[in-house]
């Protein structure tokens, strides 16, 4: 392990490869854990005491927002570094998370929306977590826009930058929002020190979905990154060879 | 300095930012309906949106001109540090669009029925609302520099993070309605005025470096 020399990596042509081999590590474990998950959800946990049925969408609602709020982080990570080492392939991965980071953002919306109307009795309300979350995909969508308007590359990348660094700031404000403002949004049953206040079949259930949607946004990001590499680096030599082969399982094979 | 006689030679341009705020706020009466209790409620929000929209208007005029012809390169060349640059194009937009908005807006106020306590806070709180407004939409123009989206592309950009602005703007003439604290939503907004003046023009700053390559 001591010797392997990891800068090789942050080629994008000596990271396509890797990211092929790891991309069914992430994929397929993603999916059992989807398929477990989902069953220890609807299940095994008890019926709630308040909400009956109804609080299983948690089990999607939950993992998604925090998904949306951790990869908004980490695509902001990528791109600052991206922007202050001039690291082509770090920031071709914050292009590859905001697609995937918008997608779990919208997912909790629209999820929370379905858990508001039964339990709240209405569809939205413009709370402070709600509303902070909606500014979070808005926060994606104008990355992806900004991205998308700047034919120049590289200075896509380092406005994207910017923005992203900008809009970090709003995800510690959703995360406490619940707690500085009163609101209709419950507040947080998981603290990082002290006793939860869920049954452990639901945590436990929570938190393997919630792995389940790590491993699933590593694989799909990886994938995305792949296309995002070979787009980009068609100028590159190396690049001709892949955009033949169908899928990553060839390729392995080839190598 | 240099940005504030550019503007007075232009007084067009000023001029009808400030006019098309006033017309956007009087459309939403002749919209919804003369009924007094009504315009009361919603003069609040009504009245910032309006400034958020004449804001982003006008920040078209920030750096684009002086992009246009070669003048923000020299700029961005002077031994001063870009920061400050920043900081005086964005204070100078602000006095020239900012400022104006924020005392025309009793007229306004008395338009939609609002009490004279509440007329003070809405222009107190359009005048800790607007510089932060200016502030942040600098970001948006200069990332956005010479770029086909146009107009809107910067709203996508920049709305987004005019809302927390928005939402303690309205919501101290709100409470000044109801007769409930005031204080809290102006020295919120007070915070986000001393957190963008720091933090904004550094941002813009470095947008204008990336834009500018």
């Amino acid at each position: 392990m001591a010797k392997i020399n990891w800068y090789k990596y942050a080629s994008p042509a000596n990271f396509y490869p890797l990211a092929g081999k790891i991309i069914p590590w992430f994929a397929i474990p993603a999916a059992i854990l989807f398929i477990a998950g989902l069953y220890v959800g609807f299940f095994v946990a008890p019926t709630d005491f308040q909400q009956g049925e109804a609080y299983r969408i948690i089990f999607i609602h939950v993992p998604a927002a925090w998904m949306g709020m951790l990869l908004y982080v980490l695509m902001a990570i990528y791109a600052a570094i991206g922007w202050a080492f001039n690291a082509r392939l770090s920031s071709m991965m914050a292009s590859s998370i905001s697609i995937t980071g918008a997608m779990f953002t919208l997912l909790s919306l629209v999820t929370g929306s379905l858990w508001g109307k039964p339990t709240w009795g209405t569809w939205w309300v413009w709370d402070a977590r709600l509303t902070s979350t909606l500014i979070l995909l808005f926060l994606y969508i104008g990355f992806i826009s900004l991205q998308a308007a700047i034919d120049d590359q590289k200075r896509a990348d380092k406005a994207g930058a910017v923005l992203a660094i900008v809009g970090v700031i709003n995800v510690p404000i959703i995360y406490f929002s619940v707690d500085w403002w009163n609101t209709l949004h419950q507040g947080a049953t998981i603290r990082l020190l002290g006793k939860p206040t869920m049954a452990p079949p639901m945590l436990a259930a929570m938190f393997i979905m919630l792995a389940a949607c790590w491993l699933y946004a590593v694989a799909v990001v990886l994938v995305r990154l792949r296309h995002i590499i070979l787009e980009r680096e068609q100028h590159a030599a190396w690049s001709a060879e892949p955009v033949g082969q169908p899928s990553w399982k060839a390729e392995e094979a080839r190598t | 300095m240099r940005d504030l006689t550019l503007a007075w030679r232009r007084r067009a341009d000023v001029l009808s930012t400030l006019f098309f705020f006033v017309i956007v706020v009087s459309l939403f009466p002749l919209g919804i309906g003369p009924e007094t209790n009504l315009l009361r409620l919603i003069a609040p929000g009504v009245v910032w949106v309006a400034a958020l929209l004449a804001t982003m208007l006008s920040l078209g005029r920030l750096f684009a001109n002086d992009f246009q012809d070669g003048t923000l390169e020299q700029l961005l060349l002077t031994p001063q540090p870009l920061y400050l640059v920043v900081l005086g194009k964005v204070l100078a937009l602000w006095l020239v669009s900012g400022v104006p908005l924020a005392l025309l807006s009793p007229v306004i106020g008395i338009q939609f029925g609002l009490g004279s306590n509440t007329l003070v806070v809405l222009v107190v709180s359009l005048l800790l609302g607007t510089p932060v407004l200016a502030l942040i939409g600098s970001v948006g123009a200069a990332l956005t520099l010479g770029l086909r989206g146009g107009g809107v592309l910067v709203s996508i950009l920049v709305l987004p993070l005019y809302i927390p602005v928005l939402i303690f703007g309205a919501g101290a003439v709100d409470a000044s309605i109801l007769g409930s604290g005031v204080e809290a939503n102006l020295s919120l907004l007070g915070a986000l005025l001393a957190l963008s003046l720091i933090f904004a023009p550094w941002a813009t700053a470095a947008a204008l470096r990336i834009s500018l390559e």
